[in-house]
């Protein structure tokens, strides 16, 4: 038998930055840039019917409101890309809206960051029951956190019973924050902002960032690869608490009134909002900045309807419709990138 | 190009030996006598039927099992690999036939995962990462693009990036796992090419594979595997392929049961130019009444995908199936079942039961229009049914609405061909039908199949246990590589023949036997 094998041909030297990388590029940011031109369709028509809409205040209005969702949105993308779900985001923002609040009717002169450490530390808490349950539990973190949804705001009840923290309790200090501007945007979005794009960036940039993303991507090569995946999961969670503590001591700020249902709903919305801001929602793709821009979708889009005097019904219609929407480019996207690598690593092959 | 064992690789001896290493897993003795040495620079070859022992050696080497006896030594030195992360350490990659990558990150973080380049402050370094990663590829004369996304990516390209990821780790023994199984003829090519670039950087390779002719091409040392031991280890030069096969199979011919078989009757399932691309090609066959027609073969070679084809599970992009000469449509196992046709798979705890329903219900669950009364399903009926089955085929259960679970092995395959029996169908397709049960109930499992066969039913077995095939077949079909490669009467089929046209060692022109296959 012929125990030769075949010279290989010359090959041309490998191709640098070659097509498949600005496909793939290109593919991440189509997410993103699809999300700004959906945005800009919304704003552009909405202004066409209703100047109103491009007021410098109607603009802050929905900036500030978008803070609040930009953040539980930062925290749930950590959380969504390890391939989990945080539904408790909502209940904690309640709980820490409450009792970050109640401090000021209770001890006079308290200084505003004492709130704020407050909120992150109550988040904290719940973040930490979530991922202990999640990775020393091994539960499902869908079933872990849709019981803290419930189990937290059950205490936020008992805590609050009927009664609610109004805004003339808080400091003139407090209530302030979100209406302060720099140059007319809001100092709370340039601070969330910024927030988010170092969260992307960190995810981007750091070991710990990049195998939250392995770890959604594929767990059992995460396993093989030794990534301590109980411990990066459960600092995910740790940090969405935390996130969505503070978010809520934002909130109260921003609405004055904190009763019980405080941030009722929110964690479908966050999810929803993390999912058209384009993370996949079984985890290993996606960014943070994407996400809080499908938060500011769905604040732009609640706004538009409301100026232009359209029931409210149709926003939740609306959002429903762009979540498919977003689902089907996903996979459409991915669909597509997979042939056209396929195609690629046949030509080299 | 150097010569076998080129450069140091000999004079400084093996850099990784096994000697007469162990293991037993339950009764099961995996591996009785396993040694290999493995030298720098050099491509070693690990052969054996299924079942020889090669896989646990593997995963000895690995560090996924630690044996029970022997000893393994690393530069001379013995020591105890306690996990797959000793193995790494001690500079032993393993690569598997199908990789597991990370999809949604690029080939060069897929290589560097927990070890990326980092700059200041702690940050990853991607531009210095994707340097390194192509500079691998280089070495290894494959272009690929080390910022693409994984995704996407061929087997063969996969293997690369694994092979890449064992380098970036200085790798000095590359173990690779039946690597070539899944690959076609241009990316077998560009393996050995990698192969030989590694051997020429003074790794040392361990290459299993089932076809001889890869071995004869690519590797310098050979070690043979029989029923858990090294019958043979030598260099490869001076060898013939008939050589390795008998050092294979060489065991003692397993008896024939004298006229078991009658003449068989009526086509019964003709399958005709059955194609579905990359998988089979051109597959042709024609069970009678009465017979049992064996399909041999290498695992991977397609037997099982041609079975699931047939019975509707899987498609097919040509030809055609009739059962009693009517065509069976494509795709719909519904059809298959309504024309007569059973099937046993070969993993009968994922496809032939339902593990936590009960003895009863899962011998029912193939005879449900039967049992049913204005669409009720009858338990009384279902209930004789499974007793009267279960008592034919001898299984032993505690009662018949314990879970199938806590059956032995043989028993739950008993249950399996129950439920099917109780369909009493024209043609059975058996796939595996003995796999991982006791010699005792191998033999009534035998029995059971020739019964049928008396009974005029048509069986299609696939087996890889060659003594099986030749006990239990009228005719043996063998498989290599997605087509027949030969026919052989059960008068007059000899294990080294099968194995031969099996791993593409004919004696004969390989067409020619070919040509045989459809009478």
């Amino acid at each position: 038998m012929s125990a030769t094998v075949t010279p290989q041909r010359e090959r041309p030297p490998a191709p640098a930055g070659t097509g498949a990388r600005k496909l793939t590029e290109r593919a991440f940011r189509i997410r993103e840039s699809g999300i700004i031109a959906v945005l800009a369709v919304f704003v552009a028509v909405t202004a066409a019917i209703q100047s109103r809409f491009l007021d410098i205040t109607n603009i802050q209005f929905v900036l500030v409101n978008t803070t609040v969702f930009a953040l539980l949105a930062l925290g749930e993308t950590l959380v969504v890309i390890s391939r989990n779900y945080d539904l408790s985001v909502g209940s904690v923002l309640g709980l820490s809206a409450y009792l970050s609040a109640s401090l000021f009717g209770q001890h006079h002169g308290i200084p505003i960051p004492v709130a704020f450490l407050t909120g992150l530390g109550i988040g904290l808490a719940c973040g930490v029951a979530n991922g202990v349950m999640v990775s020393a539990g091994r539960v499902p973190s869908l079933v872990v956190t849709l019981a803290t949804l419930y189990i937290i705001r059950g205490i936020d009840i008992l805590i609050v019973g009927g009664k609610e923290v109004v805004a003339n309790s808080l400091p003139a200090a407090y209530t302030a924050i979100p209406r302060s501007t720099v140059l007319g945007v809001p100092d709370v979005a340039i601070a969330v902002a910024i927030v988010v794009g170092l969260g992307a960036y960190c995810l981007r940039s750091f070991r710990s960032g990049r195998e939250l993303y392995a770890i959604g991507s594929n767990p059992d090569a995460a396993r093989l690869a030794g990534i301590p995946i109980g411990r990066r999961v459960f600092a995910a969670f740790a940090a969405s608490g935390a996130i969505a503590g503070v978010a809520g001591v934002l909130w109260a700020a921003q609405y004055g009134t904190v009763d019980s249902t405080a941030g009722t709903g929110y964690e479908l919305q966050v999810v929803s909002a993390v999912v058209v801001g384009g993370v996949a929602i079984f985890g290993g793709s996606g960014s943070a900045v994407g996400a809080a821009l499908g938060a500011l979708l769905l604040n732009t889009i609640s706004s538009a309807l409301y100026v232009l005097g359209i029931s409210p019904f149709w926003d939740q219609a609306i959002w429903g419709f762009l979540l498919i929407l977003a689902i089907s480019l996903d996979r459409l996207i991915s669909v597509r990138l997979t042939a056209a690598l396929r195609l690629r690593g046949a030509r080299h092959g | 190009m150097p010569g076998p064992g080129a450069g140091t690789g000999r004079e400084a001896g093996p850099v990784l030996a096994l000697r007469h290493a162990a293991k037993a897993f339950g009764a099961v003795q995996a591996l009785v006598d396993g040694s290999i040495e493995l030298y720098p620079g050099e491509a070693h070859a690990l052969v054996g039927e299924n079942g020889a022992g090669k896989s646990t050696m593997v995963k000895i080497l690995a560090g996924v099992h630690q044996p029970d006896a022997g000893e393994l030594l690393v530069d001379g030195a013995p020591v105890t690999l306690h996990g797959p992360a000793a193995a790494q350490a001690a500079g032993i990659a393993v690569i598997y036939q199908e990789p597991t990558l990370f999809p949604d990150l690029t080939v060069a973080e897929n290589m560097f995962i927990r070890r990326q380049p980092l700059r200041s402050g702690r940050r990853i370094d991607g531009r210095a990462m994707r340097a390194a990663a192509a500079a691998i590829f280089a070495r290894l004369g494959v272009p690929l693009d080390p910022a693409r996304i994984a995704r996407g990516l061929s087997i063969a390209d996969q293997q690369v990036v694994e092979i890449g990821k064992a380098l970036s780790l200085d790798a000095r023994v590359i173990v690779m796992d039946e690597p070539t199984a899944a690959l076609s003829a241009a990316e077998v090519d560009r393996l050995f090419a990698v192969i030989r670039a590694l051997r020429e950087h003074g790794a040392a390779v361990l290459f299993i594979s089932h076809r001889l002719e890869e071995i004869f091409a690519t590797c310098q040392r050979v070690t043979v595997m029989r029923d858990g031991r090294q019958v043979l280890s030598r260099e490869v030069a001076g060898l013939a392929a008939a050589d390795l096969v008998r050092a294979m199979v060489g065991r003692e011919l397993a008896e024939r049961p004298a006229g078991a078989h009658g003449t068989p009757g009526e086509p019964l399932l003709a399958v005709r130019r059955l194609t579905r691309e990359g998988v089979f090609t051109d597959i042709s066959l024609t069970v009678r009444a009465g017979e049992i027609v064996a399909l041999a073969g290498l695992v991977g070679s397609g037997r099982s995908e041609v079975a699931r084809a047939i019975f509707g599970i899987d498609r097919y992009d040509a030809g055609s199936v009739t059962v009693r000469g009517r065509a069976l449509r494509r795709g719909s196992p519904t059809g298959a079942m309504a024309a007569g046709v059973g099937f046993v798979p070969e993993d009968r705890r994922q496809q032939g039961l339902i593990m936590d329903m009960s003895v009863q219900r899962n011998v029912a669950l193939a005879s449900l229009r039967r049992l049913r009364r204005a669409g009720l399903i009858r338990s009384s009926a279902e209930r004789r049914l499974a007793a009267d089955w279960a008592a034919r085929l001898k299984i032993k259960y505690g009662r018949l609405g314990d879970p199938v679970s806590m059956l032995s092995g043989g028993n739950q395959q008993k249950v399996v061909l129950a439920k099917w029996l109780g369909r009493r169908p024209a043609v059975l397709i058996v796939d595996e039908p003995t796999r991982g049960i006791d010699v005792a109930t191998k033999a009534e499992v035998h029995q059971l199949l020739l019964r049928l066969a008396r009974d005029g039913v048509g069986v299609l077995m696939i087996s890889s246990e060659l003594p099986e095939v030749l006990r239990v077949s009228d005719r043996i079909l063998v498989m290599r590589e997605g087509r027949l490669a030969a026919e052989f009467r059960h008068a007059d089929a000899s294990e080294e023949e099968i194995m031969a046209a099996a791993t593409g060692q004919a004696a004969g022109p390989p067409g020619a036997l070919a040509g045989q296959a459809v009478p």
